[in-house]
């Protein structure tokens, strides 16, 4: 009846699994308490639970990206405490039975459920806003992809308390994922949980697509698109390239733990040597598709506080070109140690050194930005100064692995490590954390404090040096990943070390916490120094989104602007708003819809049944879902008009904020 | 406490004093060349990426905006020249590395038997090369001298000056061969066969490892590397074969054997699985590890003799292992 699910697959007598779950369920339960007491499940599910408006999705998917951010950086913590302890006889307090699960479960959190929702999330908010359109090209689609991405973190969180994860690292590397050396179900959890979210990734990838090439506002040509929009642009097209090979790639491995087939065994004519092709195939395009945007948004950041045009607008966009095409010809540089021969192994390096040229290209144009600028230093500029140099010292330890020569000796090692925590961490993060500070007071109409934010800042920048620094050491030392414990008396200093950088990291991130949580509670008092009245909040807004109101009004332009050339918003104010010659318009926009939510709940039933074999339960879900499409297909009540009268009030109201605004500088 | 924090810039050196940096400071041509490539390419890339640091803080200081006397061009956003130079330094500089790319990657390749010259240099130019065949297994490593007829468990000994051919297969998951102050690691994989071609220059015990994830006993899949100089590792060989070392095996490798030592160890949740120790077979059968990689082919290898896929065959093999099993005992 429940497939391989017993009570004994419930890890009870685990005391850091207990004490997590216990902390979990009181911190669930206080948050569900909270929304009971003061009434807002009703809002909840109309506002936000059923939405289709690309706003408040976006907002969801940056929400899931920060839990899981304590996640994975909770998985993190363990890892560096673990091995601090773990030296010369001392086992630490994680076996390599959880040990092993907590680097798979940090790394596959980091990148699917961290960094790609909050990729999307910044997607979902900030293009729309920024080629001037009023949704998505696909809404409901939109929100399917949402719950795709949930799903799969919630698979992911549940296989903590039920049953185990995978424990052979974020890639599931067969011969070890295949069911001979891992008849659990870990390896299973991570198959449904990766598929599901990557099926959400592909459609938005589909969505935006379409939303960029057809939905720019009357006149914006296509070298007039923001920079963001265009690196997102070409993180969407590294998507629908490469996330099918993923997909294809993990359903073939699921075809062998499930039916029994041989594309990835040791025998029956299986090869480990096509999985490791088709996953880095998918997978190095995939740290493009996370630095792009990035790029995009320090591009944005580093033109508004400078008080400049971001400096070679036309090179940004054909060295991100280069990039995108570079990106999908390198997957071999993670194993030059596999055996190829030479030739392959020369062609691959050299491709990965050249990916180094327009990445410097990038960071040349930021500094040229700055230069000659006044530049003002507030939260989201320092992330920006933090990234420049973490990135170039991450950039050339990347140059260096690219050298097989070096890379035999450093593959695998925590060099490696090091290295893409540089970039990942520099880069990708500090990137996406800037933009929710660069952002915020777009979508919520007032300001996240710079205190904290600066704070933040500090302990991530020094925490992040203390903790990787170390690593980069020991690996030169011959230190591998992935250790459990170790006796070499030259590593020990350095992981103590790392492990103190951890803690400076914690500091970091609870700042970051304590940011969101002011932020609520000057929204609560209506802090009147926090509110952006004009909708240019940094007041030298360069783009389309600025020019409208914070927050952004769920039609998002009242008028469809008309774009006169780069910087639109920028121009306007310089040479002065155009009177709006047409009249308002009733706006059509599409309705909020339950069945988003539905196929999410569906689709869990079918991921937690294929995982644990309830083959009853899976058919259900697919049922469900199917059903859930065939009934959104039939039905024509999608959509509705936006009355003028309330476009007009809020246009008025606008105006009103702007000249007050205004009469009191 | 005061004292002790002045010496807090110099800790990094402090903590560096008296250790080995192994891949800094490598005992072989091979993991030489690792070396200069990485130390080569790492002062290149200095030259671009402390500039770079140092411009970056700089206008960040320059041009904030409280500094009103600096120059402020709000329109400025192009110019040929800096895009020249942005375009052009960092072609110029990967151009030349992907020059020593292309050398170092054909010259040091794991695959290649040791170049002339490099064994000149070395003075092994005459020494005749070692054939060594390498069986990663759950979670120890196996070794078998198929020239001397002899294995060992755990330990790896070698001569010094001597090219050592490796090859290397897997009886399990994949993993990764790797002594680190010899250099180069290779993949070890089931149902093939990999190579390497090392060198140790100077007796001495050097740590071995797995380099890539293969399970929960990954973290003690540890060997010892003793090289030791030419007539030393003559003795060793003899001391192996006559069994008189402390970590002699009562029996000989063969098929009949193999299963038992290439058992994993218990695997339980709460602990660590027990290392293997080390084990010397005095006696081991020749094609021991053409059979483990034929195991995973339907009986298939490829022959080392002339490159040409062969079948082994099970039935003459295993007599054969039952007769030299007679004799060991």
């Amino acid at each position: 009846m429940l497939g391989k699910l017993t009570l004994s697959s419930i890890p009870y007598d685990v005391p850091i699994l207990v004490g997590t779950f216990i902390g979990v369920a009181v911190i669930g339960i206080a948050v569900l308490a909270a929304i009971t007491y003061f009434r807002k499940w009703g809002y909840l599910w109309r506002e936000w639970l059923t939405t289709v408006d690309h706003k408040k999705l976006g907002v969801m998917y940056i929400v899931l990206a920060i839990v899981m951010l304590l996640r994975g950086f909770a998985d993190a913590f363990m890892m560096r405490t673990q091995l601090a302890l773990s030296y010369a006889g001392n086992p630490g307090y994680l076996p390599p039975h959880h040990y092993d699960q907590v680097f798979s479960a940090h790394g596959t959190i980091m990148i699917f459920f961290m960094a790609m929702a909050f990729m999307t999330g910044l997607f979902n908010f900030v293009i729309p806003l920024q080629i001037g359109a009023r949704d998505v090209a696909f809404p409901f689609l939109n929100s399917v992809s949402f719950y795709m991405t949930l799903v799969g973190a919630v698979l992911i969180n549940v296989s903590l308390f039920i049953g185990e994860f995978s424990n052979v690292g974020w890639l599931g590397y067969p011969p070890i994922s295949e069911l001979q050396f891992n008849p659990g179900v870990g390896v299973d959890y991570y198959i449904w949980a990766v598929q599901i979210s990557g099926v959400g990734t592909l459609l938005t990838g589909v969505n935006f697509f379409t939303t960029i090439v057809k939905m720019r506002a009357p006149g914006m040509k296509w070298m007039q698109m923001p920079v963001f929009t265009w690196t997102s642009f070409y993180a969407i097209v590294m998507i629908l390239l490469t996330f099918p090979v993923l997909t294809v790639t993990i359903a073939l491995l699921s075809l062998d733990r499930y039916l029994g087939m041989h594309f990835f065994t040791n025998d029956g004519g299986g090869s480990v040597m096509l999985y490791l092709n088709l996953i880095w195939s998918w997978g190095h395009p995939e740290v493009y598709i996370l630095i792009l945007p990035a790029f995009g948004v320090f591009s944005e950041i580093a033109a508004t506080f400078s008080g400049k045009p971001l400096f070679g607008y036309k090179t940004m966009v054909y060295a991100s070109g280069v990039i995108t095409l570079l990106g999908c010809l390198v997957w071999v540089h993670h194993f030059f140690t596999m055996g190829a021969g030479a030739d392959v192994n020369t062609f691959f390096g050299i491709m990965t050194m050249f990916i180094a040229v327009p990445t410097g290209v990038k960071i040349f144009n930021w500094l040229f930005t700055m230069y000659k600028g006044r530049v003002r230093f507030e939260g989201p500029m320092n992330w920006i100064v933090g990234f420049m140099i973490t990135f170039s010292i991450g950039g050339m330890t990347g140059v260096m692995m690219a050298m097989p020569a070096a890379d035999w000796v450093l593959h695998n090692s925590l060099f490696l490590v090091a290295h893409f925590h540089n970039v990942i961490i520099g880069g990708v993060f500090f990137g996406y954390i800037a933009g929710m500070n660069y952002w915020f007071p777009k979508v919520f109409g007032y300001k996240l404090r710079d205190s904290w934010g600066k704070w933040a800042f500090r302990c991530w920048f020094v925490g992040f040096y203390l903790s990787f620094i170390p690593l980069y050491i020991v690996g030169l030392e011959g230190m591998t990943r992935r250790l459990n414990h170790y006796d070499n008396p030259n590593w020990h200093p350095w992981l103590l070390v790392a492990c103190v950088g951890v803690f400076v990291l914690a500091v970091g991130v609870a700042c970051q916490v304590g940011q969101l949580i002011c932020a609520i509670i000057d929204a609560v008092h209506q802090k009147r120094d926090a509110l952006d009245a004009t909708g240019d909040n940094w007041g030298s807004g360069r783009t389309l989104e600025w020019s409208i109101p914070s927050p952004v009004p769920h039609y998002n332009f009242a008028r469809l602007p008309t774009v006169r050339g780069l910087d639109t918003f920028h121009i306007e104010k310089e040479l002065g708003r155009p009177t709006p010659v047409e009249s308002l318009k009733p706006i059509h926009m599409p309705k909020y819809s339950v069945l988003g939510p539905v196929i999410g709940v569906f689709t869990f039933l079918f991921g937690f049944a294929m995982v644990w074999h309830i083959w009853w339960m899976a058919i259900i879900g697919l049922l469900g879902v199917f059903a859930a499409m065939v009934i959104r297909s039939a039905d024509l009540d999608i959509d509705f008009y936006v009355p003028v009268e309330e476009v007009r009030a809020d246009e008025e109201a606008f105006a009103k904020r702007i000249s007050a605004a205004q009469a009191a500088e | 406490m005061k004292r002790l924090w002045r010496l807090f810039p110099a800790l990094p050196a402090l903590m560096l004093s008296g250790c080995t940096v192994d891949l800094l400071q490598p005992d072989g041509p091979i993991g030489e060349g690792n070396r200069d490539m990485m130390v080569l390419e790492f002062a290149i890339m200095m030259c671009v990426v402390v500039p770079t640091c140092i411009a970056t803080l700089f206008f960040a200081w320059k041009y904030r905006a409280s500094n009103t006397k600096a120059e402020y061009r709000p329109n400025w956003s192009h110019s040929n020249a800096v895009e020249v130079f942005i375009w052009g330094m960092p072609i110029a500089i990967i151009a030349v590395l992907s020059g020593f790319n292309y050398w170092s990657t054909h010259y040091y390749d794991p695959y290649r038997s040791l170049p002339k010259d490099m064994l000149v240099r070395e003075h092994a130019e005459n020494t005749k090369p070692l054939t060594i065949e390498v069986v990663a297994i759950d979670w120890k490593w196996l070794f078998i001298y198929p020239e001397q007829g002899i294995a060992t468990i755990n330990e790896l000994d070698v001569p010094t000056k001597t090219p050592l051919n490796l090859h290397i297969t897997s009886d399990s998951v994949m993993t990764s061969f790797f002594i680190p102050q010899l250099g180069s690691q290779i993949y070890s994989m089931a149902g093939m066969e990999t190579q390497l071609h090392l060198l140790a220059r100077n007796p001495g015990v050097l740590r071995g490892e797995a380099a890539q994830y293969s399970g929960p006993g990954f973290s003690d899949m540890k060997f010892k590397t003793i090289a030791l100089p030419q007539e030393q590792f003559q003795s060793w060989v003899e001391n192996v074969r006559n069994g008189s070392s402390q970590f002699a095996s009562h029996e000989p490798l063969n098929l009949q054997t193999y299963p038992k030592y290439a058992k994993p160890p218990v695997v339980r949740e709460s602990v660590a699985p027990t290392p293997s120790p080390v084990i010397y077979f005095g006696e081991a059968q020749s094609d021991l590890f053409q059979h483990i990689i034929a195991k995973y082919n339907n009986g298939m290898v490829r022959s080392i003799n002339n490159g040409k896929i062969m079948r082994m065959d099970m039935h003459a093999a295993s007599n054969g292992a039952a007769s030299s099993s007679d004799t060991g005992m």
